[in-house]
């Protein structure tokens, strides 16, 4: 006897036939009923008529019968709410029953039923199988907390599960202590302020511990949950690492992943010189090396992440490149990322090993594989200028094969390759025409269009060639308009006898009949020029072209900072940022790598910095001989914000450059992480085709304008301000302020050398002061500092330091050391800086501590001319960890009652006041109440800072 | 975390459904048999999203396992989940296949109620879940208070892995070294690549809770050994392995039972071993590797309609030892229409299906060598696509670790039980197969 036959009973009658099994005397036969009863579930069939007559058999001791009943409660109780209920009694017995896998069984399955009244059943037995004494039932209710906040997370509150939950971690029992880091972890992830995973040295050290008792699914939620934590200084974080490295010799990929992803975001903290810094990275090769010997699945998510990780950390894998060779019988999918990842490490050391390999791929059978290698090639030509020569032959050799995509595929590289060596490898232009008629992407046609117009002095026939494409000019993609367009114009400067009907043509074409602004705005420039000044025309269209840069598709530096938190996880899989996949609140908090101790990242990749440097100093050279023309021509009957939208998708040169410079500007105050971060990225793509950088400042504008828009809401970080002038410290100045970024306090320094000789051992320290504050680490400036040179570097502060009033309350005095001399200076901190993030106080609490303050404690003050509502005020000052406790609303005026913490745990309560209806009443009217009422004064400031920026 | 599991038949009828979070729908079984299962073109990846649902699945023969969710979960997790979920239900119940699935549906969803709560993965290691998922209908008083206490204890405790009591009248062991060697050559002969992955496999048959030391000719430990002095008897070679060399190990991983601090301080492997067979570490080397095969192509195109192979193969190996199963697979182009074959020894044949040509040799001594030469009829074709000739690949097995590995000894202490190490009885076996092993043409 089988039990697949359940699988095909279908007949008519059949949930009669089985209620009257289901009341069957016989134990057997009812057991029989309720299986099929499950099958018929599992194949998507209603079978929720026979809700009482399954419920009536809950109460039996024989265990599978009781599991099949509760796997159908699951499905069921929360579309017959009412009748569940008759189910609460045996839950709750259960509950109480000497066998621990049965009181077990019943708390697991109770969390499972999402219905209102029997979560209320719920929470006694709950409360007790928290503190059972049997380890497996504590473990199953650590996961009912997290099901029970699912449904109603007030309740957990109000109940006081959460802290029964925190003492969990305390356990004896390694996987209690498990599972109850998995639940707390998700219970913190929906409220991202709260302090709910409070992870301080010694809960660390408990995580610790049990990470070397615990399943492997275990160590795996506490790594997870390790990597939120940000170590106090590099010591913590290399003793950390100390701890997590053994994992990297687990069996299960996932724990090495999860080891991985702490390591790469502990070592971020660690100075670059230390020892250790270098054994860690030597220590992360082998097993990443490893996971791709793992089932093809696994390969797959390993891949992406070694995407990752070797655009971070380009030097862990620099020796292994032959790993990622591409096996005959490898998926696609396998196949595709290795090769991603063989580019990315390819080097002048390993590139003629690349080349071969590539060129065995490009005669491969799948389609995309095969496109991807051929692209390759072109890559490592742009990439290692030694090979150049080599990928170019090969390229002519996989042209001649006349394999339609590999022919489309390798001209689209070819065009690169031209752009990045000029005058080298033009000889071979002839036998790209030959397969002009062949291409039929507009990717390729474009390519070729390109080439022709670039080089058109050297084609004989080049009109003739363009003629051709002209004749059906409408039906072509709008890259290959755009590029035709060009090219035409480039053939008629270069031959402007012969070619002035071609001209006319494309111009009126592109003008005239297209409705594609692009391409019209493109058209009226190139008219305007072309009447108004040949010389200038061909100035601004034959000009001089930035050189593209090798790195073509790398991660955006902050998305790939927050990927890398999130090594392992689907979103490093989809190198996208969870906010862009997963719904609702929990994958909006942003997650970032903790700032390193001082500041290395800009020496970091000098390559990459420079190919910036050389972008922005070629643009330039192109706008300030055109500069008034431009301006002209934006001036007249085409309105200026217009110049916007002439950028075409395809002609991301221009945009890209200017974002990075604008961004660069507009974020010049964030930590170095985000300056260097934002120069390496792709500054110069070389899918730009020929077009020249026209528009200028117009355009800058625009994007300065998007990137402040993209800022993450946070706290208000207020604009560098020069604290010591160069000619006070011998030719030192220092400007900076102050952050705080995810509870971390940062001093954020730019470190000007004016003087004429190199700046060396940087140090610093401060004096007493009202809050204690203190570098929490050396000043870490790793390069001697040249003459003109700037470096950015923030430095972490903890708040430990000894403690002195100072006058003002928020005086610093500051001393920094370098090889010349001590300098002295003093500046303020927005008292913000000190604003806990756990400083949302409790209702009552609240209100009884607003009574209990003496009133003379009491401080009005008057905000004037601010615009915001309640709301948008509200979340303003969140931001700035001034939590919103309550709202009151009467006669028209908004009551804002709001509360802060203070490092030194000093609570301050405020009551703000904001007209609702009035517009032209802009006045904000603030109270503030606090024990130490010096403070008020500080606070009060805050809120301006806040409120008005 | 995972939010529910589905599996499948080949045709996308769903055989067993189970959700366990409250934001996947019902609709999510459906929408990955539409946009997977009977995809029109083939899905190129292991993870699908569609409407903000994530889907990973592995295929077992013409099963589909998918796990669904809808939040940024650990997806190596859920992939190393998925397997183990395999794992589990084979050593339960044998081959994955429907009609398994179907007759023990009870069983499964029983299994996914323990192993997975709330989406997040529970003690899955079979050799604990079989003390009380049992399929036998047992009532719940049949486990005495102090059974129960010792499931639970084991089920979440520190060793989940091994039951406490086991008793056997002989305590005996058994060591498999398994290799497979690697390799990716040029048709000039120059290894392109070429690494060992192996596993060693340990049947332990052992009373009590028995402490485990393993030791192997590794060479960090030797060298440490080497510097200080020849005092250690852990040095001298046990188990017949003659530790005379040294392999460098490029990276090992271990079952759950090993120390890894252990490891990673001392570089000494102790565990308490689960009890019956499992997989005791992998590893993986790639230094002075012993190739036991050499394979040498000769492919020679005459005119477009007809093709000239020669294949000879070299055994590099002690002359003593035997290869077995040898098999080698000589790709055709499509277009063949029909082949002639002679080969010195063993048999060869074409196989118009699999488009190869493929040779075998029962046995094959070592430092011996062997030939096949082959001409191939091509029909002529107007596709201008050029044959891709993939490599010759090989497939064989050697009673030695190609990787050189040996084990030094492996130590029991069970302090409670009167049995000493000299009583436990050692078997070591060393058996090294091919991987893929290839040779470009």
């Amino acid at each position: 006897m089988t039990d697949s036959k359940y699988f095909t009973t279908t007949k008519k009658g059949e949930i009669f036939e089985l209620k009257a099994e289901l009341n069957s005397d016989k134990k057997e036969k009812k057991k029989e009923a309720v299986k099929k009863v499950i099958a018929s579930m599992t194949v998507g069939k209603d079978v929720s008529a026979l809700f009482p007559d399954v419920v009536n058999c809950m109460q039996t001791d024989n265990l599978e019968l009781k599991k099949l009943v509760y796997l159908y409660l699951m499905n069921y109780a929360k579309s017959q709410p009412d009748m569940a209920i008759m189910a609460v009694n045996t839950f709750v017995k259960d509950c109480e029953d000497p066998n621990p896998l049965i009181r077990a069984l019943a708390v697991r399955t109770m969390g499972c039923i999402r219905v209102d009244k029997i979560t209320e059943y719920l929470c006694e037995p709950l409360r007790k199988c928290l503190k059972d004494e049997d380890p497996y039932v504590r473990k199953t209710a650590a996961v009912c907390v997290a099901k029970l906040h699912d449904i109603n997370a007030q309740l957990v509150e109000d109940q006081g599960f959460l802290d029964t939950l925190k003492d969990l971690i305390s356990d004896s029992n390694p996987m209690v202590v498990a599972n109850a880091v998995a639940a707390l972890s998700e219970i913190a992830e929906s409220h991202p302020n709260s302090n709910l995973l409070d992870l301080n040295p010694q809960t660390i050290n408990k995580l610790l511990t049990a990470l070397n008792e615990c399943t492997e699914w275990g160590q795996i939620f506490i790594l997870d949950c390790l990597a939120n934590y940000t170590p106090r200084d590099d010591r913590e974080s290399q003793s950390i690492c100390e701890r997590v490295t053994p994992r990297l010799s687990h069996a299960n990929s996932a724990v090495v992943l999860s080891a991985v992803k702490v390591l790469m975001k502990f070592m971020e903290m660690l100075p670059k010189d230390l020892d250790y810094y270098g054994t860690l990275l030597k220590k992360l090769a082998p097993p990443l090396v490893t996971l791709l010997s793992a089932e093809p699945e696994l390969q797959y998510v390993a891949l992406r992440n070694i995407n990752l990780i070797v655009q971070k950390r380009p030097e862990i894998l620099k020796h292994e490149m032959k790993v990622f060779f591409v096996k005959y019988n490898d998926p696609i999918y396998v196949k595709l990322e290795k090769l991603d990842i063989m580019i990315r490490l390819a080097s002048q050391a390993n590139i003629a090993q690349v080349l071969a390999e590539l060129k065995e791929y490009a005669t491969e059978v799948d389609v995309d594989f095969v496109r991807k290698a051929v692209r390759a090639i072109g890559r490592c030509a742009i990439k290692v200028e030694q090979s150049a020569e080599r990928c170019v032959s090969t390229l002519l050799d996989l042209i001649q094969t006349k394999v339609n995509y590999v022919v489309q595929e390798a001209i689209v590289v070819i065009k690169d390759i031209f752009r990045k060596y000029p005058n080298k490898y033009e000889s071979v232009i002839a036998t790209l025409c030959e397969n002009l008629d062949s291409l039929d992407e507009p990717e390729a046609r474009a390519a070729m269009i390109w080439i022709v117009g670039e080089y058109a002095e050297r084609i004989d026939n080049a009109d003739e060639l363009l003629e051709s494409f002209l004749e059906g000019f409408h039906d072509e993609s709008t890259q290959v308009q755009l590029q035709l367009l060009t090219a035409i114009v480039k053939l008629f400067l270069k031959k402007p006898t012969e070619t002035q009907e071609l001209v006319q043509q494309v111009l009126s074409l592109a003008t005239q009949d297209s409705d594609n602004p692009d391409l019209r705005d493109r058209g009226y420039i190139y008219w305007r020029l072309l009447s108004t000044d040949p010389v200038a025309a061909k100035e601004v269209v034959l000009a001089e072209k930035p050189l593209i840069s090798e790195e073509t598709d790398l991660i955006e530096p902050t998305l790939l900072e927050e990927l890398i938190c999130h090594i392992g996880t689907l979103a490093s899989v989809y190198h996208k940022p969870p906010s862009a996949f997963v719904e609702g609140s929990r994958g909006v908090q942003h997650k970032r790598l903790p700032a390193r101790a001082g500041s290395g990242e800009s020496t970091d990749s000098p390559d990459v910095s420079q190919s910036v440097g050389g972008a922005t100093e070629a643009a330039p050279t192109v706008i300030p001989s055109q500069g008034d023309l431009l301006g002209d021509l934006l001036n007249l009957d085409l309105a200026p914000p217009a110049a916007g939208p002439t950028v075409p998708p395809s002609m991301q040169l221009g945009a890209m450059d200017l974002l990075g410079g604008g961004l660069d500007s507009l974020m010049g105050d964030d930590s170095e992480a985000m300056g260097a971060g934002l120069g390496s990225t792709p500054a110069v793509m070389p899918t730009s085709l020929g077009a020249p950088p026209v528009v200028g400042g117009g355009l800058g504008d625009l994007f300065d304008l998007g990137g402040s828009v993209g800022m993450p809401a946070g706290a208000y970080v207020p604009p560098k301000s020069v604290w010591l002038p160069a000619m006070k410290a011998k030719g030192l100045e220092i400007s900076g302020t102050f952050a705080r970024r995810s509870g971390v306090i940062q001093m954020e320094l730019s470190l000007t050398n004016k003087a004429m000789s190199v700046m060396t051992d940087f140090a610093i320290q401060f004096n007493r002061n009202s809050f204690g504050l203190a570098p929490a680490g050396p000043l870490q400036v790793l390069t001697p500092l040249s003459p003109n040179q700037t470096i950015e570097v923030s430095l972490p502060l903890s708040t430990s330091g000894p403690v002195m009033k100072m006058e003002p309350l928020n005086n610093l005095q500051v001393a920094v050391k370098n090889n010349i001399d001590v300098f002295y200076f003093s500046c303020q901190y927005p008292i913000s800086l000190l604003f806990v993030e756990d400083g949302k106080m409790e209702r009552q609490v609240f209100l009884a501590t607003w009574k209990d303050i003496p009133n003379d404690n009491e401080a009005q003050f008057v905000i004037k001319d601010c615009h915001l509502n309640s709301d948008a005020a509200s979340s303003k000052l969140q931001g700035s960890n001034i939590f919103t406790i309550a709202k009151r609303t009467v006669d028209n005026q908004d009551m804002l009652y709001q509360s802060i913490k203070l490092t030194n745990g000093i609570w301050v309560l405020t009551e703000l006041r904001v007209q609702g209806g009035n517009p032209s009443y802009t006045d904000l009217e603030l109270s503030v109440k606090c024990r130490a009422s010096e403070v008020s004064q500080f606070v009060y400031q805050c809120y301006e800072l806040v409120l008005k920026n | 975390m995972i939010g529910g599991l589905f599996i499948y038949n080949h045709k996308g009828e769903v055989l067993i459904s189970r959700v366990y979070r409250d934001d996947i729908g019902r609709n999510a079984v459906d929408a990955f048999r539409v946009n997977v299962i009977h995809a029109r073109q083939q899905v190129r990846s292991p993870v699908t999203n569609i409407a903000r649902t994530s889907f990973f699945h592995v295929k077992r023969s013409n099963i589909w396992l998918a796990a669904v969710t809808k939040q940024n979960v650990n997806a190596a997790m859920v992939f190393e989940f998925l397997y183990k979920m395999c794992d589990v239900m084979t050593a339960y119940f044998g081959k994955i296949s429907e009609e398994n699935i179907k007759n023990n549906f009870v069983l499964i969803y029983e299994l996914l109620d323990e192993i997975l709560d709330f989406g997040y993965p529970q003690n899955s290691e079979t050799g604990a879940l079989k003390t009380f998922i049992t399929q036998q209908g047992i009532k719940s008083q049949h486990h005495t208070k102090e059974e129960q206490s010792q499931i639970t204890s084991q089920v979440t405790g520190q060793i989940g892995w091994r039951r406490e009591g086991i008793k056997y009248r002989r305590n005996e062991l058994f060591l498999d070294v398994l290799e497979s060697v690697n390799l990716l050559m040029s048709p000039q002969g120059q290894v392109l690549s070429a690494h060992v992955s192996g596993r060693v496999v340990m049947k332990s048959y052992l009373s009590g809770m028995p402490e485990c030391k393993f030791g192997m000719n590794d060479k960090i430990v030797i060298d440490k050994q080497g510097k200080g002095g020849s005092a250690d008897d852990a040095g001298k070679s046990e188990l017949g392995g003659s530790g005379k060399q040294s392999i460098a190990i490029d990276d090992c991983t271990f079952h759950q039972c090993v120390r890894l601090s252990k490891f990673d301080s001392e570089r000494s492997i102790s565990f308490i071993p689960p009890d019956g067979e499992y997989e005791l570490m992998r590893y993986r080397t790639t230094k002075d590797i012993i190739l036991p095969f050499r394979v040498i192509p000769l492919v020679r195109e005459v005119g477009r309609t007809k093709l000239e192979v020669k294949v000879v193969i070299k055994s590099n190996f002690k002359p003593s030892l035997l290869a077995q199963k040898i098999e080698v697979r000589i790709p055709t182009p499509l277009n063949t229409s029909g082949v002639q074959v002679i080969c010195m020894k063993g048999k060869a044949k074409y196989k118009a299906s699999e488009n190869a040509i493929v040779w075998k040799i029962k046995r094959m001594a070592g430092m011996k060598e062997s030939q096949i030469s082959a001409e191939i009829e091509l029909l002529p074709t107007n596709d201008k696509k050029k044959w891709a000739r993939p490599p010759i690949s090989m497939n064989f097995e050697v009673p030695f670790a190609p990787s050189g590995l040996k084990v030094r000894y492996l130590k029991v202490f069970e302090p409670k039980l009167n049995y000493s190490d000299h009583d436990v009885i050692k078997w070591v076996r060393y058996i090294g197969r091919s991987g893929i092993y290839e040779t470009r043409c």
